[in-house]
């Protein structure tokens, strides 16, 4: 009897998942198998459109009244110069009341639907050909309708790159021969490090200012999120005028204050040489704009967990310092911060993944120029920008491999229950 | 009176050049974004207006306080010092009216909050402890000060920048003042073109779409989900729960090449069912996990009785378990109808027809036909503007939601 009770309780939540399970299958875990795939194949954006045949209709001569005849002219040709197209067909429905005089043995009609059989067609094929009908009566009865209203269909098998089983190693000798790869590896490492970083700093400097009852609280906490919660592409053209060298309001400012003599172009200059002690260090200015941008969107994010986690805190530890005559930097040392080890590792973890994740933010501000090009930048560079999907899909691939051993280590070390 | 320690009255005059500088700073920047003149941040004069200030407050002090009118009014007269000193222009600012008053009002404010910096110091018997609060209380003003402008000061731009024709932009990129005697017809210009020639007015309603729906999808499989997760017993359960987040964690860009190809190949890319089926698929592991959480919290015995009545699991569900979880449903709801609504990379990459654009890829069509700043500065309000209201309505359910799941890319 317990047996079947746990089989029936197992089988329903199985059921429950069910949907669950399906959908992300399919957009979660079968899309990253078939990257997999598409990467080991030489596979471009153009062919995605398998090669087809094409075809269109035209009119040759029209009947007037029964017993004329009507010719129509089907041209068709092959989409592709070079791929053969196999068991090429045509079909068109005919209006009624025709009948066909040409001796054309590849085409036939039932009724009045008409297929041709063309077989096999090489690539850059075209052909014309033009039919004959003789009309009757009928089809002056149906109102001599116009051959033309429906419109012919062509059908044909062409090899698909996707599914067949050519495979090669190119795409990634290709990525790993581009001058570009090992650069964009040291900026994603860079972008995510200093993102990380500086909005796990500042969300924690924010959540030490609001750690405290005070009229306006409610609204400076709503007011702190605002970043996180904008839309993305809001955000990033925003920023992206404010820091225009002709028309933003930042180089206007500096110039005013007289910081800088020339206007800054914050998004596209790769590098600034800075002067530190008679050392001139090339600055890289876009890349830090960038993690700017990624700290100011981000701060909200460790700012409000961090936030609960003060709230957490129990008071009592603090009155006890208090009786011992701590200082407030000594409170802060000795009671917070080891208080929050727990979550701002958690936080750094986590937030260190989806920063490597990124994507939007550098895309929509730079678009990976000035030395902003981070692997997930790359993927969709090599993907869509230089149509080669094949290599797109191995910068995913290694993208996938590096981010695999950082899911491993967070697992591993993220204490539970934060 | 007695004689102060030195020791004391340095530290009110630093806590003094400290306010005075952050306050001239602010008053400066205000100064520029909201007028056409230009003006300087004098803030050498500022730090040793501030000190003396500082000094002064700090002499006058009884006790632990300074008496409130004193300090308003020390503040005041060094305002009014800056203002006669300056020739009516302190800041190089040259608003002939408004000049000397704002001195009088951000150093009297400045006078005020140093008296407030100071409260509760023994400054006659000044020790490290009080050194520390003094410096974390000026870190505090710093801190918001700063936190506020970097917070407000984008968004301010984007809604300024959204009513002013370029010509205004270009000439004086500093002022981010609305000058409405232009009119509000011609002020709103922007929003009327975006929303009806360039068809926002449709996005709003296809964005609007794709979020109900997918909060609708994700939050029905993720109360089943969840539910299974934290009820039943199965074999997987365990495995089940850690796997959860990993998904969560897959990029999406790894995911567009073969999504893109897929769809491609099956007809679903340029449809909103096709966003349709990857938005819930992309926010379920997340809905799952904050479901999961809150479902832990509540107590069983209520559904054991409904099932004693003989209820079956779904009636159990619909009747006992989800109108418990009102709360949580809104949370994960809200937060999901965010990522919706804010997507962008699918959106960019799966959307041709502007007939179905959502507003995310509305604005990349907008961007891409070189309109004037001013239309796509109203359209990211427009994108903006929706969330936000949602946001602050709900602003309680979306941060239980947020700190709940914790999770979001």
């Amino acid at each position: 009897m317990r047996g079947t009770l746990a089989a029936r309780e197992a089988r329903l939540a199985y059921l429950m998942l069910t949907p669950t399970f399906v959908i992300v299958f399919m957009i979660v875990l079968f899309p990253v198998l078939a990257n997999f795939w598409i990467s080991i194949k030489p596979v471009e954006l153009a062919d995605l459109r398998p090669p087809q045949p094409i075809v269109r209709e035209r009119l040759q001569s029209e009947a007037t009244q029964p017993g004329d005849d009507l010719v129509i002219r089907y041209q068709m040709r092959s989409s592709s110069q070079d791929v053969t197209i196999r068991d090429v067909v045509l079909f068109d429905t005919l209006p009624p009341g025709l009948t066909l005089t040409t001796d054309e043995p590849r085409c036939t009609i039932d009724d009045r639907n008409l297929a041709c059989i063309f077989g096999t067609w090489e690539g850059g094929f075209r052909e014309n050909v033009d039919l004959t009908f003789t009309t009757s009566p009928a089809y002056f009865e149906a109102g001599a309708p116009d051959p033309l209203e429906s419109s012919p269909t062509m059908r044909g098998r062409a090899p698909n790159v996707l599914t067949n089983f050519t495979f090669t190693l190119d795409n990634f000798r290709r990525v790993f021969a581009n001058p570009d790869f090992w650069p964009s590896l040291r900026i994603t490492l860079w972008y995510t490090i200093f993102g990380t970083l500086s909005s796990i700093l500042l969300g924690l400097f924010a959540a030490q200012l609001l750690d405290a009852n005070f009229v306006g609280k409610g609204f400076l906490r709503g007011l702190f999120l605002f970043p996180y919660v904008a839309p993305v592409i809001a955000a990033a053209f925003a920023w992206a005028f404010l820091l225009d060298p002709l028309s933003g309001s930042v180089n206007a400012v500096l110039r005013e204050y007289g910081l800088v003599e020339q206007a800054v172009n914050f998004l596209s200059r790769r590098t600034t040489d800075i002067d530190l002690f008679g050392l001139t260090i090339a600055w890289p200015m876009a890349l830090s704009v960038v993690i700017l941008f990624e700290a100011w969107r981000y701060f909200p994010f460790a700012f409000l967990f961090i936030l609960a986690r003060f709230q957490a805190i129990p008071r009592d530890m603090y009155e006890a310092a208090d009786v011992d005559g701590a200082s407030p930097l000594q409170r802060f040392w000795f009671i917070t911060l080891p208080q929050l080890v727990g979550i701002l590792s958690t936080l750094f973890l986590l937030r260190f993944i989806w920063t490597f994740n990124k994507f939007d933010d550098i895309f929509l501000l730079t678009g990976g120029a000035a030395g902003t090009k981070t692997l997930t930048v790359q993927v969709y560079d090599q993907a869509f920008a230089l149509a080669d999907l094949g290599a797109g899909a191995a910068v995913a691939v290694i993208l996938f491999f590096i981010l695999a051993i950082f899911m491993v280590f967070y697992f591993r070390y993220a204490p539970e229950g934060e | 009176m007695m004689p102060r320690p030195i020791s004391g009255i340095l530290a009110a005059a630093l806590m003094g050049a400290a306010t005075g500088t952050l306050f001239v700073l602010i008053w400066s920047l205000l100064a520029t974004l909201t007028t056409s003149g230009a003006s300087s941040a004098p803030l050498g004069w500022a730090f040793l207006s501030g000190a003396v200030l500082g000094a002064t407050l700090g002499a006058l002090r009884r006790g632990k306080d300074t008496p409130a009118l004193a300090s308003w009014l020390a503040g005041a007269t060094v305002g009014l010092v800056w203002g006669l000193a300056s020739n009516g222009a302190p800041l190089e600012f040259t608003h002939p009216f408004w000049a000397t008053p704002a001195a009088v009002l951000t150093w009297a404010l400045a006078g005020h909050t140093i008296r407030y910096g100071l409260r509760d110091v023994h400054l006659a018997a000044i020790d490290r402890y009080d050194v520390e609060r003094l410096l974390l209380r000026a870190l505090r003003a710093v801190g918001f000060t700063f936190f506020i402008t970097i917070v407000v000061v984008p968004f301010w731009f984007m809604v300024a920048s959204s009513l002013k024709p370029r010509a205004l932009l270009l000439s004086d990129p500093t002022n981010l003042a609305i000058d409405l005697s232009r009119g509000l017809q011609e002020l709103f210009v922007g929003y009327r073109e975006v929303l009806i020639t360039f068809d926002f007015a449709r996005f709003i309603l296809n964005s609007t779409f794709v979020s109900v729906v997918t909060v609708v999808v994700t939050l029905a499989l993720a109360v089943l989900g969840a539910y299974a997760v934290t009820r039943l017993r199965f074999p997987g359960r365990n495995l089940l729960s850690r796997s959860i987040l990993l998904i969560y964690m897959f990029p999406a860009i790894v995911l567009v090449i073969p999504l893109y190809t897929i769809f491609s190949q099956l007809g679903l890319r340029d449809t909103l069912p096709g966003l349709l089926v990857v938005y819930p698929a992309t926010t379920l592991p997340v809905a799952l996990y904050m479901l999961r959480s809150y479902f832990q919290t509540l107590p069983k015995d209520l559904e054991e009785a409904g099932m004693i009545d003989g209820s079956t699991r779904l009636g159990v569900i619909w009747r006992i378990t989800l109108p418990l979880s009102l709360p949580a449903l809104a949370s994960v709801g809200l937060y999901v109808f965010m990522i919706a609504w804010n997507e962008f990379l699918f959106a960019f990459m799966f959307l041709d027809s502007p007939a179905i654009f959502t507003l995310s890829r509305g604005m990349v069509g907008l961007n891409s036909q070189e309109v004037p700043r001013q239309f796509l500065m109203a359209g990211a309000v427009i994108v903006t503007v929706p969330i936000m209201i949602i946001f602050f309505w709900f602003e309680k359910y979306l941060v239980g939601g947020l700190t709940a799941g914790g999770v979001k890319g």
